[in-house]
């Protein structure tokens, strides 16, 4: 692009502009996948140092990152700055969920004014990025983190990589500045099915099984506070940034309404899977403490249901730690200080370069700790060797678990167990439950509408049972129902096809049973004249109280 | 020579602005109709809604901060971004709470729409009243179902969720386009383009309306103007 027509004053600016406005877009995303409800302050008063006119934080830690992906440079043709949002699961598995792409193209608008036009349209561009940042499903995704899965991001530059978000993924445009040396473009492609991709494409990390088991052994369930936040301490050497939370910003703490605990588990469908031959005993060893792990979720949350707070992480005030120094390659945790609804704020940081005095920025939760990763850390380097290694993983081996459906009163026999065949599958809190019926469902799927058979019921049926049009590549895919953050128990859904499924074959009443039904049955039947004869004589008795109705 | 056909008016004839058009549907069950309302409305306003201004000598002007926080919504899967202004999200809600009235006591089969129009004020001399020239007319039809079941109301909350997700995505395309906006005013004329009357954020200014239909598809109440306006000026 020539530019010899902008003075180099509005060159400078132009570029100072840009590369400020890489570095909002950066806080905004990562900053809406945080988990939490975000709230700045307007201000009348102009600060000076609120680029764009806007109050968007700036978390030390992802600025530097960012700083650090750019390394000086701007995005051009070719080259662009990309935040990649992906998803880690307790054990391990990651899968990449959004890819936001701040790019330039060569369509310059000459006649445009830089300090002025320009400037405006990068804040407008920026709100639109706030808003759209709450639309896409990785928003959802994110609110709900902490107990099962973790949103990490990820900043390069340079081409934009798509191929990790699966098949079919859609883009939605933020929109598009135009500026005398180019167009700056900003959009986001993110994966709409969260089909199970197959292995090769995981990394497999140790599982942060002990991180995770602690919380539910160790966390207190007061009938009225929300849960503790966890703790995390320093790193051991002072590479670890911590995000720097300025007293002035309101954190707002949600509360969700949930439905009633219902009695049964919920129940996990069967897959198949091509699996990799078996790797050794202590991969085994982490399917059974995922089981335990699931159910131990599950009771956790029956338990912890006081009346106005919901299981949405954020009302619980979970916390996204910054994890600092991680290279380029390898995604950040996302972790954030931690507040509970009534703890006071966090205290405020030093200012940003001593880290020296970073104290804890949450209560201590027993016995459980966050590492700060960082570069000399030796779970970082556990990480990177394992995923160099193959990324065959674990075997995805059956287990049987077993269901035991509560009794309810009246009933004949009860109902001892239901068995049902389990898989240590990746992602499996998200497996559907019984999708197969919710398929069947008009109320879910219109009948009318047969091309849009998506992938979700293709490998649900892959079982052998009938539907399924989309071959044996499905086979490697496990439904996984998406289901949203804030609006109902995801441990316990009761939506129509399970309730229908779970309770279609309730036990017989016991005085329906054959016996003694038969045998008051017969009585009823002899003593029925009788009762005629006694309600004929006193039919004037009942014909009058009739009156008093009417 | 001439480069090309030249607009020839008429003596006397004024040109009259265009006013950009969007109009918005929404299907919603009663209790979702505020929320859906306000995401709408909210979002536009994020867009059209600045700092406030500062005028200095020279004819400069310093802008605020526009602050933002996130909204869940408690009966739809959803949570959209506003502008942090206690006034302005009053002043929405009052709009949005009359509209849900309205829509409720009409008896007919719960169809409406409110409209948000974004205009300029031209001065006109006496003894003729200032005009209101619009240039940006949101429209958000709604059609109020009825539905038997919690299971129904489950699906609805998930359905409603992702269409107003949609909306969204919408109205930022629309915003995108950097289409016409008034031209940044002297501090003698910004009264005429923005709202200064907020403390904390200056909205373009901007008058909300609604209408009810019947069952017959007109309209029967008639449009309440200026009630922010009012609203805000007590």
């Amino acid at each position: 692009a020539m530019d010899t027509d902008l003075s180099s004053q509005d060159r400078k600016d132009l570029d100072k502009f840009i590369k400020f406005f890489a570095l909002k877009t950066v806080q905004v995303i990562v900053q809406a996948r945080l988990g939490e409800k975000i709230c700045t302050r307007s201000s009348s008063s102009p600060t000076g140092s609120d680029w764009f006119n806007l109050a968007i934080k700036d978390i030390p830690e992802v600025t530097h990152e960012a700083k650090k992906a750019l390394a000086g440079q701007l995005p051009a043709v070719g080259r662009s700055m990309c935040v990649e949002i992906s998803l880690k699961t307790s054990e391990g598995d990651s899968m990449e969920l959004e890819i936001w792409c701040l790019e330039m193209n060569e369509k310059c608008d000459k006649e445009i004014k830089v300090s002025y036009t320009v400037y405006n349209r990068l804040s407008l561009l920026l709100k639109s990025l706030l808003a759209i940042t709450r639309v896409t499903p990785a928003y959802r995704l994110s609110r709900k983190q902490g107990h099962e899965y973790v949103i990490l991001y990820r900043i390069y530059f340079g081409e934009v990589q798509l191929s990790g978000l699966g098949e079919g993924f859609q883009t939605v445009r933020v929109g598009t500045v135009g500026t005398p040396v180019g167009t700056i473009t900003l959009s986001c492609a993110y994966r709409i099915n969260l089909a199970f991709m197959s292995t090769r494409q995981f990394e497999r990390t140790p599982p942060i099984m002990g991180i995770i088991i602690d919380h539910f052994v160790d966390r207190p369930y007061p009938s009225s506070s929300p849960m503790h936040p966890c703790n995390y301490r320093a790193g051991e050497d002072s590479g670890a940034v911590y995000p720097s939370v300025e007293d002035s910003q309101e954190v707002c703490t949600t509360s969700f309404s949930t439905s009633p605990p219902s009695q049964c588990v919920f129940t996990v469908t069967k897959a198949h899977f091509q699996t990799p031959s078996p790797v050794v005993t202590d991969t085994l060893k982490v399917p059974v403490m995922g089981l335990a792990f699931s159910h131990q979720l599950s009771s956790s949350r029956l338990s912890y249901q006081p009346a106005a707070l919901g299981v949405g992480s954020a009302d619980m005030g979970y916390p996204v730690l910054f994890a600092g120094g991680l290279n380029a390659a390898h995604p950040h945790q996302l972790i954030g200080p931690g507040k509970e609804g009534g703890v006071p704020p966090v205290p405020s940081q030093p200012a940003h370069g001593t880290q020296a005095d970073q104290e804890r920025m949450c209560t201590p939760l027993d016995g459980v700790h966050y590492s700060a990763a960082t570069p000399s850390s030796s779970e970082d380097t556990e990480t990177v060797s394992n995923s160099s290694e193959g990324k065959c993983g674990s075997p995805h081996d059956l287990l049987e678990t077993i269901f035991i459906r509560k009794v309810g009163a009246f009933v004949n026999k009860p109902i001892n167990q239901v068995t049902m065949a389990n898989l240590d599958i990746p992602f499996a809190m998200f497996a559907p439950k019984n999708v197969e019926l919710e398929d069947n469902d008009p109320m879910v799927n219109p009948p009318d509408s047969p091309e849009t058979e998506s992938p979700l019921q293709g490998s649900l049926h892959s079982e052998g049972s009938s539907g399924s049009s989309t071959g044996n590549t499905h086979d490697d895919f496990v439904m996984i129902d998406f289901k949203p953050a804030f609006s109902k128990d995801d441990i316990l859904p009761m939506d129509l096809g399970t309730f229908y499924r779970e309770f279609q074959n309730p036990p017989q009443l016991s005085s329906l049973s054959i016996d003694i039904g038969a045998q008051s049955m017969a009585e009823d039947l002899d003593s029925l004249p009788e009762k005629l004869a006694v309600h004929e004589k006193n039919v004037k008795e009942f014909d009058a109280f009739v009156e008093t109705l009417q | 020579p001439p480069a090309g056909p030249a607009l020839v008016l008429p003596p006397g004839a004024v040109p009259v602005m265009n006013c950009r058009a969007e109009v918005l549907e929404v299907s919603v069950e009663g209790r979702q109709v505020e929320e859906a309302m306000l995401a709408v409305l909210h979002t536009v306003l994020l867009h059209r809604s600045t700092g406030k201004f500062h005028y200095k000598k020279e004819g400069t002007y310093s802008i605020g901060t526009v602050g933002t926080q996130d909204v869940d919504c408690d009966f739809i899967d959803f949570a959209y971004v506003r502008v942090s202004s206690e006034e302005l999200d009053r002043a929405l809600r009052k709009a949005v709470g009359e509209f849900k009235d309205a829509l409720r006591s009409s008896g007919s089969d719960g169809m409406g729409q409110i409209s948000l129009e974004f205009y300029q004020k031209k001065k006109s001399r006496w003894p003729f009243s200032d005009e209101c020239i619009p240039w940006e007319l949101w429209t958000i039809k709604v059609n109020v179902v009825n539905l038997a079941n919690e299971q129904e109301r489950q699906i609805c909350r998930e359905k409603v969720g992702e269409k107003l997700c949609e909306k969204i995505i919408n109205i930022v395309e629309v915003m995108n386009r950097h289409e016409y906006l008034p031209k940044m005013p002297t501090q003698s004329e910004v009264d005429n383009v923005f709202d200064t009357s907020l403390k904390d954020v200056q909205p373009y200014l901007y008058k909300i309306s609604y209408q009810i239909t019947d069952s017959l598809g007109t309209s029967v109440t008639t449009t309440m103007r200026r009630l922010i306006k009012d609203t805000l000026a007590l």
